[in-house]
Parts: C-alpha cells; sequence; structure tokens
C-alpha cells in the first residue's frame, strides 16, 4: 500500500477553530446561570418579571421624589398626582431624625464632630497595620466624646481620665508583688482620686465648659449609636470577665456566673429595659434619680455581656488544653496566663461572634423607643408621624431607616469577614 | 524531708490565705460571696425602704382581680370582667400562637431560600443573598412597623368589597384580605366529628408506624418498601372516608361581608398578622444562613462516595447529605426559635395583645404593681427558653457523633 493510493493526506495541523457560540462566551454564561433547565428558566424569568415589576414601579418613584415642599399636603400638590416620593421630609426633619427633637441645634457641631472622631479614633482597633501610637486616641476618645455630647466643664472627664491614670501607675509599681494586690491597689487609688477630683470639677463648673445637655435630650440616630458603641465596648470587658468565671474552677463563682448569664439570655431585652424603665427605681437608695439613659445603658450592657460570654467562652473552650499546660508550665500564675497566653489566642477566635452580637446590639437599640425614647424609630413613630405636615408618609421615613441600619451594620459584618480572612493562619 | 513537711503544716500563717492556692480559691469564693449577699441586701433594704416610701407592698392579689380592659384577639374566653391572671393567660396563649406559627413559617421560608442561595442559577442566587442581608442587617423592630403600614396602606379596607363592581373581590369566596385584618373561613364541628378527628390522629399515627416498619424491612430483611405513596393514602384516603361515612359533620363557616364589615368566619387582626409575618421573614433570613452553612459543610467526598456506591441523586440527598446536614442546621435552628418567641415580645409594637402587652403592658400600669409584673413576666420567657434549650440539649444528645 503505497503512499500514493491514499485519496488524501493532511500535512498541516487545522488551525483551532473557536467553540459553537452556544458553548462560549455570554451565551454560555446565560445557558450556565440563568437557563440551565425548565426549572430554573422557569425561575429566571419569574424573577426577572418581578424585578422588572419593582423596578417599574420604584423608579419614577424616585425620580420624581420632592425634596423641598414643607408639608405632605404641599408634596402632594407638586406631584399633582404623579408617582413620586416625597422625600422632603427626609430633608425637612434631617436634623430630628440624627438628633432628635430636643437637642439643641447650635450644638449639633459636636455629635457630629463626635462621630467623626469616632471614625478616627476606631480605627487603629480595627486594622492592625496602622501605628500602634494611634492607640492614644483610642484610649482618649471616650473622655473626649462624653465631653462633647454631655457638654459641662472638661474638667469632669480629664478627672476620670487621670483617676484611671494614676489607678494604673499604682499598679503597675506593685504589680511585682502580685496582680491580686495590685489590682485592689489601683481600683483603690483611681476610687479616692475620683473621689477629690468631684471637688474639683464641681467647684469650677465653667473650666473650658461647652453648654451642658441633659441626657434625656438625646434622641434620634445619635441615641442608637451612643447606646450601641457604650453598651458594646463596655460589655466587652464584662463579658470576657463572666466567660473567666464560668471557666473557673471555684464551684461559687462558676454557678454566679451561670446563673446571671443563663438568666439574662433567657428574657427578652424588652423585658429588661422595662426593668430599667418601672422597676431599677426601687432598688436604688430612696431618693436618688437615676436618668433613664443611664439606666437603659446598664441594662443593655449587662444583656450584651452575657451573650459577649458565651462568645467568649466558645474561643476559651476552643483553644486546646495544650496552651493552658504550655501557661502552667512555663510557672505562669493565672492572671499571666490568662492575659499572655490564653486570651490573646481565645479572643481571635471569637471576634466574629463577638462582632454578631455587636450587630445584633446594635439593632436592638431600637427596642428603646418601646419604653418611649425617642431613638430614630421612636422619632418616626412619635414626634414626624404624629405632626400635622407629616402625617400619613411611610415609605419614605422607613426606608431611610432601614438603609441608616443596612450600611452601619453591613459594614460592620463585611470588615468582620475581612478580618477573619486576615486572622486565619495557615492550616493545612 | 518529713521534717519539712511538718514545719509548713504547722506554720499556717494568715498571709496563706491570698498567697497560697491551696486556700486562695476559698478566700475568693468566700469573698465573691460576702460580696454577692451585701448587694442583695443593699438592694433588699432599699426595696423595703422605697416601698415602705410609696405605701406599696409585694402581693399578687392583683391577679385575681377584675382587669378592665379588653383584649381584641383571644383564644379562650375573656371579657373586661375577667380577672387578670386570666387577661395574662390570654396573653400567654397569645405569645404562643405566634411564636408557633412563626417558627413554622420561618422554617420554610428559611430553608426554601437556603436551599435556592445554592442554586445554579445566577439570578435567584443573588436575589437571595440580596434578601438575606437586607433582612438580616435591619432591626425586627422597623421590619414590623414596615409590614404594618404596608399591609394597612396597600390591602383594600372592607367597605371596598361592597357594592355592584367593588375594587376587591374575595378570594374563592372564602378569604378576604382586608387592611384591617384577614378574614378566613372557620370550621365547625358537629356531632361525629370527634371519630372524623381521632382517624386523622390514628392515620398519622400510622403513617410513623408504617415508615418504622418500613425501615426495618429494609435493615433486616433486605427489602425496600415504598414509602411516599402508601405515606400519601393513609394521610388522605381514612379521613375523607370516615368524614363521609359521618355524614360530613365538619362544615365551614364562611365570613361573608354585612353592612360595612365581615360577619363569621376567623378574623385575624393586621397587628397580629404583620408581627407574624415580620417575624417570619426576619428569623428565615437567618435560619436561611443556617441551611446554607449546613449543607456546604457536608465535605464533596461524602457525596462523591455515595454516588461511586451507586446510589441515586434522591437517595444521596436523603440517605448521605442531609442526616449530616441536619446535625450541623438543627441546633442553631433550635436557638433561632428562641430568638423568634422571645422577639415576639416586640407585638407590643404594633398593638398585639401578647404576654407583654397584657401582663407587661395594661396589667402594669393599671395596677401600678411594676415588680410582681415584670418578674412574672421574665420568669414566663425564662420557662419557655430553658424548655427549648432542654429539647436541644436532648436533641444534642442524640445526633452525638459516638466517638470512642
Amino acid at each position: 500500500m503505497s503512499k500514493s493510493e491514499l485519496a488524501f493526506v493532511r500535512h498541516e495541523i487545522l488551525p483551532e477553530q473557536t467553540p459553537p457560540i452556544t458553548d462560549a462566551g455570554i451565551v454560555k454564561w446565560l445557558r450556565d446561570n440563568l437557563f440551565p433547565g425548565p426549572i430554573n428558566t422557569i425561575l429566571t424569568l419569574v424573577a426577572i418579571y418581578f424585578l422588572f415589576k419593582l423596578l417599574s414601579g420604584a423608579m419614577p418613584w424616585f425620580w420624581n421624589g420632592v425634596w423641598t415642599a414643607s408639608s405632605l399636603s404641599e408634596c402632594r400638590e407638586i406631584l399633582n398626582g404623579a408617582t413620586g416620593g416625597c422625600f422632603s421630609v427626609l430633608t425637612e426633619r434631617w436634623n430630628q431624625l440624627l438628633f432628635g427633637f430636643k437637642y439643641p441645634s447650635e450644638a449639633y457641631w459636636r455629635p457630629t464632630l463626635a462621630f467623626v472622631l469616632l471614625l478616627v479614633s476606631i480605627a487603629p482597633v480595627l486594622f492592625s497595620m496602622l501605628p500602634r501610637k494611634l492607640l492614644i486616641l483610642t484610649v482618649l476618645y471616650p473622655f473626649v466624646a462624653f465631653w462633647l455630647i454631655w457638654g459641662g466643664t472638661i474638667l469632669t472627664p480629664l478627672m476620670i481620665l487621670l483617676g484611671f491614670v494614676a489607678g494604673y501607675v499604682a499598679f503597675r509599681r506593685v504589680e511585682a508583688k502580685g496582680f491580686g494586690t495590685a489590682a485592689l491597689l489601683g481600683i483603690a487609688v483611681t476610687v479616692v482620686f475620683w473621689w477629690l477630683g468631684g471637688y474639683i470639677s464641681s467647684a469650677a463648673p465653667n473650666v473650658v465648659a461647652l453648654t451642658p445637655v441633659p441626657s434625656r435630650d438625646m434622641g434620634g440616630f445619635m441615641l442608637n449609636m451612643i447606646l450601641g458603641t457604650v453598651c458594646v465596648s463596655l460589655s466587652l470587658p464584662f463579658g470576657v470577665l463572666l466567660a473567666l468565671g464560668r471557666q473557673s474552677n471555684m464551684p461559687i463563682i462558676k454557678w454566679m456566673c451561670v446563673i446571671f448569664i443563663e438568666f439574662i439570655r433567657g428574657v427578652p431585652l424588652i423585658t429588661l429595659l422595662f426593668v430599667a424603665n418601672v422597676v431599677l427605681a426601687y432598688f436604688l437608695p430612696p431618693g436618688t434619680s437615676f436618668d433613664l439613659i443611664l439606666r437603659v445603658i446598664i441594662m443593655i450592657t449587662m444583656f450584651a455581656s452575657a451573650y459577649i460570654a458565651e462568645v467568649v467562652r466558645g474561643g476559651l473552650a476552643a483553644l486546646p488544653s495544650g496552651q493552658y499546660e504550655a501557661a502552667n508550665s512555663l510557672g505562669l500564675d493565672y492572671a499571666q496566663s490568662m492575659r499572655l497566653i490564653i486570651l490573646p489566642q481565645a479572643l481571635k477566635i471569637s471576634i466574629p461572634g463577638i462582632v454578631n452580637v455587636a450587630v445584633g446590639l446594635f439593632k436592638d437599640t431600637t427596642l428603646v423607643s418601646v419604653i418611649s425614647m425617642f431613638d430614630l424609630v421612636g422619632m418616626i413613630r412619635g414626634p414626624i408621624l404624629a405632626s400635622t405636615e407629616w402625617n400619613g408618609i411611610y415609605w419614605e421615613l422607613w426606608g431611610f431607616a432601614v438603609v441608616l441600619f443596612f450600611i452601619v451594620c453591613y459594614s460592620i459584618s463585611q470588615y468582620s469577614q475581612w478580618l477573619e480572612h486576615q486572622l486565619q493562619r495557615d492550616h493545612r | 524531708m518529713s521534717s519539712l513537711s511538718a514545719s509548713r503544716a504547722d506554720s499556717f500563717k494568715l498571709s496563706q490565705l491570698f498567697n497560697d492556692t491551696r486556700y486562695r480559691s476559698y478566700t475568693f469564693q468566700f469573698i465573691a460571696l460576702l460580696l454577692l449577699i451585701m448587694l442583695f441586701a443593699y438592694l433588699g433594704s432599699n426595696l423595703v425602704q422605697n416601698l415602705r416610701d410609696a405605701g406599696l407592698n409585694i402581693s399578687y392579689q392583683f391577679l385575681g382581680e377584675p382587669a378592665g380592659y379588653d383584649i381584641n384577639q383571644r383564644l379562650i374566653e375573656y371579657d373586661s370582667q375577667s380577672s387578670h391572671l386570666r387577661a395574662s393567660v390570654v396573653g400567654v396563649l397569645n405569645t404562643l400562637l405566634v411564636a408557633v406559627l412563626g417558627c413554622i413559617l420561618a422554617t420554610i421560608i428559611g430553608v426554601v431560600v437556603g436551599i435556592l442561595r445554592l442554586s445554579k442559577n445566577w439570578l435567584i442566587r443573588k436575589i437571595m443573598a440580596v434578601y438575606v442581608e437586607i433582612f438580616r442587617n435591619v432591626p425586627v423592630l422597623i421590619w414590623i412597623l414596615i409590614i404594618l403600614s404596608v399591609f394597612t396602606a396597600i390591602l383594600p379596607q372592607p367597605r371596598d368589597f361592597r357594592g355592584e363592581n367593588p375594587d376587591a373581590s374575595m378570594l374563592w369566596d372564602a378569604f378576604a384580605f382586608t387592611g384591617r385584618g384577614f378574614y378566613f373561613p372557620k370550621p365547625i364541628f358537629e356531632a361525629g366529628s370527634g371519630i372524623v378527628i381521632a382517624t386523622f390522629i390514628a392515620s398519622i399515627i400510622g403513617i410513623f408506624v408504617y415508615r418504622a416498619y418500613a425501615r426495618k424491612q429494609l435493615y433486616e430483611a433486605g427489602r425496600l418498601l415504598p414509602i411516599f405513596w402508601p405515606s400519601v393514602g393513609l394521610f388522605f384516603v381514612p379521613v375523607i372516608v370516615m368524614f363521609f361515612i359521618m355524614g360530613q359533620p365538619i362544615v365551614m363557616d364562611y365570613p361573608s361581608l354585612q353592612g360595612f364589615n365581615f360577619q363569621g368566619g376567623i378574623f385575624a387582626r393586621n397587628s397580629f398578622i404583620s408581627l407574624w409575618f415580620a417575624l417570619s421573614i426576619y428569623t428565615a433570613a437567618f435560619i436561611a444562613e443556617n441551611v446554607r452553612a449546613g449543607i456546604l459543610a457536608v465535605s464533596k467526598g461524602q457525596t462523591e462516595a455515595a454516588a461511586s456506591l451507586g446510589l441515586r441523586p434522591g437517595r444521596i440527598m436523603n440517605l448521605v447529605v442531609l442526616p449530616q446536614a441536619l446535625r450541623i442546621i438543627i441546633p442553631p435552628l433550635i436557638s433561632q426559635y428562641l430568638n423568634l418567641t422571645k422577639n415576639s415580645s416586640l407585638a407590643i409594637a404594633v398593638g398585639y395583645m401578647d404576654v407583654t402587652g397584657t401582663l407587661g403592658g395594661i396589667t402594669l400600669n393599671q395596677t401600678g404593681r411594676a415588680i410582681e409584673s415584670v418578674l412574672l413576666l421574665m420568669l414566663f420567657y425564662l420557662a419557655i427558653s430553658l424548655a427549648i434549650s432542654a429539647v436541644m440539649n436532648v436533641y444534642n444528645n442524640a445526633v452525638k457523633l459516638k466517638e470512642r
């Protein structure tokens, strides 16, 4: 069989052909992702139909929106029957939505500045690549923010700060003699310093003073932010202590912590707010009257610390017992081993859980509207919807509340996912 | 050596209470207990003092007094002359009603959304992701209020159903969805209906017995009995047969328009409907995440191993993936049920009279018995959550991997 008998032999390789149109590019993507089978095709078509209905309803509502009317009836006149949102309620009541209706309007810059500073001072905590020296800002922030939001003389927060500093110095001096003794001494020095500082700041109420604003005048989204940040940051140390107490091998302390945690986790926050509103006053010394906001902060902090304690306990339990044994074999005492070995690792494991608790807590701050405090939801339900100008407007206001909460909570949870990714050690 | 230990035992010094690890824990516990007792004594003395100043005392007598207020939605007989205790029981039943219905609806939506989030369909996947993120990141109180406004604003009023050419019409002449609430047909049980219900219960038990029998046959004799169709048959056939044998003892009372409002049937107010719906779709977003995580946690090798054994896709899902996924899904699912039950206390914001609205709301305000009411309220919720945690523990122990 010689070569010439063959009809055809190809000598060169065929050029590569492009894949068929149904198997490449956007068509392939559509086939794979939107129309892979009859059921999915129906689902896609239904989804597209609903999206179309939603957008065709919502788009004109946005485009025709009125931003400059002073009441709902005026807004309807401008719209003249056309579909459109009355976003002017947001522009007209902007300050009320954010600051409540009693906060003095000439002082709006103070909470705004406090909010900006919050972003600045929380950054070094959130992002470990920032220089560590910035943490000084974080430490100073609570005192500055207190002064900015509540006003009064700067001496009050200054004395509180100096009390902490004095206590810390005393603690460092005697730390070598034992953690417990040093901690007790530090607390004692702090308390004495506060007691003295109280006299100084009440003697000179006008030194670098801002107009004082009583806390019952706080309202709007500002109140949600205050409650959220204060309660989360206060509940962290308490939560860690409760978790350590629950893990402890001293039965009395363990059971105290267990009962506290399980009791708080078993009841809804709203009942705790009832306690803050109507019951707590019975348990305080006769004649004292606590601010409602302070009572609410106490109860929400208790609530949050119980949840954080459970998260941290999970972190503690997840650590291999070799870590505890290694710390013991190095000769570290309980305080040292917790501070240097156990807690840094356990807290790192529990960060996602803590962030979840923080997001949940921030959402739960809206419940204070039930005990007639005027946070964002309380402002919308109360003064704004009850006013003659804006009675009957719902979508714009609730949409605004949804957007505000979504932005805050979604960014926190995205941060948590990013951090989880960063903290992952290579476990292959 | 003996002299050393003897000398250490002899020379007990007071400072050892703090510095010696053998005694230190006792000291700490003693101090903690002392502080706790002092705290309680302090709070208690303040309480006694405050109550005396206000001329009050702690007593639960008020529970027996007539409540004097109406509850517009109730599962048991109640009028304004009934006692506060009965009002609280009405509230408890309302809480349980919305919690149970909410858990059922939330599970259905959550499971469907969780599975759809893993769908091959890009559009469906994205829509479900948007749903989950929006609902998880906005407070449930806002959702409850939004849904109440939406129901009130969008749905027609009862008067729209009137006239020759009404703006709205009833669904199958049986269901009416109005801005005031939903009207459903109400079953009326006449004589002989007990036997029909007994048959129904018996056939449900029969289904379980049959399934157990089929499983036993599979494991012991290796025979594969059909499960689905016999179950469906057992569910429907005996009840329907008995229903006609007894001469149709259960009739429906349909709601009908009389004057300006509907009469008859079951009336569920929009406060209840919106609370139920809002709690369900809010919790469903969390359940969807749990379901998704549970299914993703079953490693792909399990599916492939099952496939290489020759199992069909349906059986892979039922016998291999689901049992492993459920072990991961159910504990967080139960804690979501717990959250839903606790969140149902937000009923007070829409005026649904659950136990927070009756005992913690009107009863508290009318009698001024703040401490007693709030204490009872907390104990009720505590009892529910302890019961749910007990169920969870039983389940966890039942499905725990038996490691040796």
